[in-house]
């Protein structure tokens, strides 16, 4: 049997998509070239934030995604480490401070929970003492991404889906100018869509289709720590954060993010460096975030770092997600750009995916994520 | 040349490592794991594998099998997952 | 300048061939005193084979006690990121040094395999034996079984001999005829019978039972171990029932053959084939510059490694522009010694049926404590496919040894329970070569 929908790529975004659509009644195909979350979704920290996004179409998003992820956990019915564990932002210098409590007021206007704290370290014990604004984010959460997209695809299979890992796809085969199956390695799959789920190689396999989109990697890398007894009780970052992660600016910058997990290494972001798919990890670059990290918590000047290891995140030159049908080839959709905010965007891409490649009614705005906005089509 | 075990002075050889120290007082375990509380001591004995783990001058992680003694080192069990000691 | 990394039979004779050739060399190793752990020296010597030359060569710059954590790639060569001081810091010495060319000779560490009640204090790896008693002076424990595979259990056992314990036993879990199916290895290897015979000697003298085909597939006691079950294992390594003994002990030493110490290779981005680092005629890698000897290419021991080493250093010295030219008869050594570590390798097999010794309560990783029931619970979960999956769902090989003692074993469990594929070599990339204090990694360092 053919299945309706094929998705290309088993990462989160694909995972959550697949996902959405098997339950939608859809017959899904999902395929990897590699092993399925052991790309981009196995190189972040798992965040779930409202935090650093301005209002705006991302944060709407956001703020439907998360709730989705919380029914997830139980939906799910497997341990994915979520953890409603609350952001705190943090200005260290006095030129920062203002600019934290004026985001965070635009922020409390669209209804996200942001609240100015004056003894942070109440909540953080041992941040250090040269705090100048701090910002409680009770909404910000944080799961374990490789669980969560490894769930989401054993429910796609228990509920008669197919994944397949390993499977390369090279692109698609067409009749009467719409999506008639996907070419991959291993032959040809027929079928009556396809999902573009390909994160940072997205582009690539929009080329192949004939219906490119402007999708660009960026590099990121994350430290990780021997374990430890709790010492960070939030994901706790610099309000510089902000500022980097709506940047397309700098060929490399940090900003430190650092958290706890729960089976007790301490993740230490984040860094964002433009250096096409090269997978070198600097170590100039793990220097500037082992030096942040420290100024942010001063406890962990002598704890040793076991690991560092680097992803690559798709965006799009306006920073913000592609979902949608593409205009020129029905049949081909697209889901990616997510950025380094592909696990917390996941579940509402994947309905909002759904939902528009169902006719339903979708669930929020889609316009500010079509496809053929000037941004992803014009700069090309 | 002396370092204190667990609070012991012990006599130590200069270029004796923490867990020649160790087996050399008796001790067969000086770490419990974090999730089991069970105890470890050496294993690889070269430096691989991270189970003889102890608690050096206050600070933690550091692998019995390699690291030489110092006079006057103080050397603890490590329980579990351990905070380095704030430094002076 | 060239740098070699590892100071054991392969590095120094690397180091040394490469200061014969006018370059000046790099020579850098975590231990105090050079000979690796197969020339291990007691606290306090320095008298390895080749120590001298090291110790009055003048172009060689020994760095003992450092440890290399990264490798970058720059443009003339590689940037070697070194620490340099007491093990595991806070407060070592941070340098890099620009090398034109790269000698890896990190060498390798004993296989474990998991069986039940190995992470009991008194178990030990048979490498953990043998550096305690040659480097140390001190016996694991007083009454010891030997277990395992290949000729390295031998001398293991007269280094416990002679630090005074009792061993109960040597178990070899392959049978003698191993040998027999490589004749031309033997040939090869003809010059260690000498060796051999001695052994056999001691094992006579001291009265040490010697048995093939039996191996340890249990340890017993609760805060260390007191007991072993040992059992007669068929052709496939499954235990012949009704074979099993138990025997009290205080130590049990356990070495399953040998796993090169891939990390830096690895991080300088060197082609793996079988599991070892791909090397030519003159021992260089897929990378321009970066040469490999030793066991880090296949196991073959020490004069396998040496030989290697002279050659791996002679090339790196030409790399650098240096005239050097390889004597003939050392490249020749190096055929003899690949010819004899096959043999080795055939002689000596690990056979899958070692995974049935172990329960679902037996720990796959000792790091993280991830017993062979949850590995088997997050795979019906999660449905981990790939090495990478594996890792973060069920968290075997995230701990601080970073999978380098369980990585292979957990790969071919997984592959046993799913039928999957998973890539034992995949658990060995690690961008940080070693761990090291957030302190340390935020300095500056000086560079040489």
């Amino acid at each position: 049997m053919y299945p309706d929908v094929v998705v290309v790529g088993a990462g989160v975004i694909g995972a959550a998509c697949a996902r959405a659509l098997t339950v939608a009644g859809l017959r899904v195909t999902v395929l990897d070239r590699g092993a399925p979350a052991s790309a981009t979704t196995a190189s972040g920290e798992g965040n779930v934030l409202v935090s650093d996004k301005g209002p705006g179409p991302e944060l709407d998003l956001a703020v439907a995604s998360r709730l989705r992820w919380l029914s997830l956990v139980d939906e799910l019915g497997v341990d994915i480490e979520w953890e409603s564990k609350g952001g705190v932002v943090v200005a260290t210098t006095d030129a920062a401070a203002q600019p934290l409590l004026d985001f965070a007021a635009a922020q409390r206007a669209v209804g996200v929970q942001a609240d100015v704290v004056d003894r942070v370290h109440d909540l953080e014990p041992h941040l250090t003492k040269s705090v100048t604004a701090a910002v409680h984010y009770p909404q910000d959460g944080q799961l374990q991404p490789v669980l969560a997209a490894s769930a989401l695809l054993a429910d796609v299979r228990k509920r008669g889906g197919t994944v397949r890992a390993g499977v390369a796809v090279s692109g698609v085969d067409t009749a009467n100018g719409r999506i008639a199956g996907v070419r991959t390695d291993q032959g040809v799959i027929a079928c009556g869509a396809v999902v573009n789920a390909c994160g940072p190689w997205s582009g690539e396999f929009a080329r192949a289709a004939g219906a490119p989109i402007a999708i660009l990697p960026r590099r990121g890398i994350v430290m990780v720590t021997a374990a430890l007894p709790l010492v960070v009780r939030h994901k706790v970052y610099d309000a510089d954060y902000v500022g980097a992660v709506a940047s397309g600016d700098a060929a490399l910058q940090t900003s430190s993010v650092v958290e706890s997990t729960p089976a007790g290494p301490v993740l230490i972001g984040s860094s964002r460096q433009r250096m096409g798919f090269a997978e070198r990890i600097d170590v100039e670059v793990l220097r500037e975030l082992a030096r942040k990290a420290v100024a942010l918590f001063p406890v962990l000047a002598d704890v040793p770092v076991m690991r560092a290891y680097g992803g690559f995140r798709p965006y799009a030159p306006d920073h913000l997600p592609v979902i949608g049908p593409d205009p020129r080839l029905p049949g081909l959709w697209h889901a990616t750009g997510h950025e380094g905010a592909g696990i917390g965007l996941a579940p509402a891409t994947g309905d909002l995916l759904t939902e528009l490649l169902t006719g339903a009614d979708p669930h929020l705005d889609p316009t500010p994520f079509r496809v053929d906005r000037p941004a992803v089509m014009e700069a090309l | 040349m002396k370092i204190t075990l667990d609070g012991e002075p012990t006599p130590v050889q200069p270029g004796q490592t923490v867990a020649a120290a160790l087996l050399a007082a008796g001790r067969v375990s000086w770490r419990d794991t974090r999730d089991g509380g069970k105890p470890r001591g050496l294993f690889c004995g070269i430096g691989v594998c991270f189970d003889c783990l102890v608690v050096v001058n206050g600070v933690p992680d550091v692998r019995a099998c390699q690291r030489v003694v110092a006079d006057g080192d103080d050397v603890r069990a490590q329980r579990g997952a351990e905070l380095p000691e704030a430094r002076p | 300048m060239i740098v070699v990394i590892g100071a054991g039979p392969a590095g120094i004779n690397a180091a040394r061939a490469a200061a014969a050739a006018g370059a000046e060399v790099t020579l850098i190793d975590t231990a105090p005193a050079v000979g690796g752990q197969y020339h291990r020296q007691p606290v306090g010597a320095d008298n390895a084979p080749g120590a001298a030359d090291i110790a009055a060569e003048p172009k060689i710059h020994h760095l003992s006690e450092s440890v290399v954590w990264a490798i970058e790639a720059v443009d003339d060569g590689h940037r070697i990121h070194v620490r340099t001081g007491q093990a595991d810091g806070p407060g070592r010495q941070g340098r890099t040094v620009h090398a034109d060319a790269l000698v890896l000779a990190t060498g390798a560490y004993d296989r474990a395999l998991p069986f039940p009640g190995w992470d009991l204090p008194g178990v030990v790896t048979a490498g953990a034996a043998q550096a305690m008693a040659k480097g140390q002076g001190v016996a694991v424990g007083e009454r010891v079984v030997v277990a395992g595979t290949g000729p390295f259990l031998l001398p293991v056992a007269q280094s416990l001999v002679n630090v005074g314990a009792e061993v109960v036993g040597v178990l070899e879990a392959n049978r003698a005829r191993g040998w027999l199916s490589a004749p031309k290895a033997l040939l090869a290897g003809r010059g260690k019978l000498g060796e051999l015979a001695g052994y056999v000697k001691l094992l006579a003298r001291h009265r040490i039972p010697y048995r093939t085909g039996r191996t340890v597939v249990a340890a017993h006691g609760t805060d260390r171990v007191t007991e072993v079950t040992t059992a007669v294992i068929d052709g496939k390594w499954k235990v012949k029932p009704g074979s099993e003994r138990r025997i009290p002990v205080d130590a049990v030493c356990v070495g399953f053959g040998f796993t090169p110490q891939l990390e830096l290779a690895l991080s300088a981005r060197c082609r793996l084939v079988d599991g070892f680092v791909e090397v030519d005629a003159a021992q260089a890698t897929s990378v321009p510059g970066v040469f490999a000897a030793g066991e880090l290419t296949g196991i073959g021991g020490a004069d396998l490694a040496a030989a290697e080493g002279t050659v791996a250093g002679t090339a790196a010295a030409a790399h650098a522009g240096h005239e050097s030219t390889q004597r003939k008869g050392v490249l020749r050594a190096v055929r003899r010694g690949r010819v004899f570590a096959q043999g080795l390798d055939k002689a000596y097999p690990v056979r899958p049926g070692w995974q049935s010794w172990l329960t679902d309560e037996t720990l796959v990783c000792r790091c993280e404590e991830v017993s062979l029931g949850a590995l088997r619970t997050s795979l019906d979960h999660y449905q981990a496919l790939g090495v990478r999956s594996l890792k973060l769902t069920s968290r075997v090989g995230l701990g601080l040894c970073q999978g380098r003692v369980c990585g292979r074993a957990a790969a071919e469990l997984a592959a046993g329970i799913t039928g999957g594929t998973y890539d034992p070599a995949a658990t060995a990339k690690r961008p940080l070569a070693a761990p090291l204090r957030l302190s340390e990694l935020a300095e500056k360092e000086e560079s040489k």
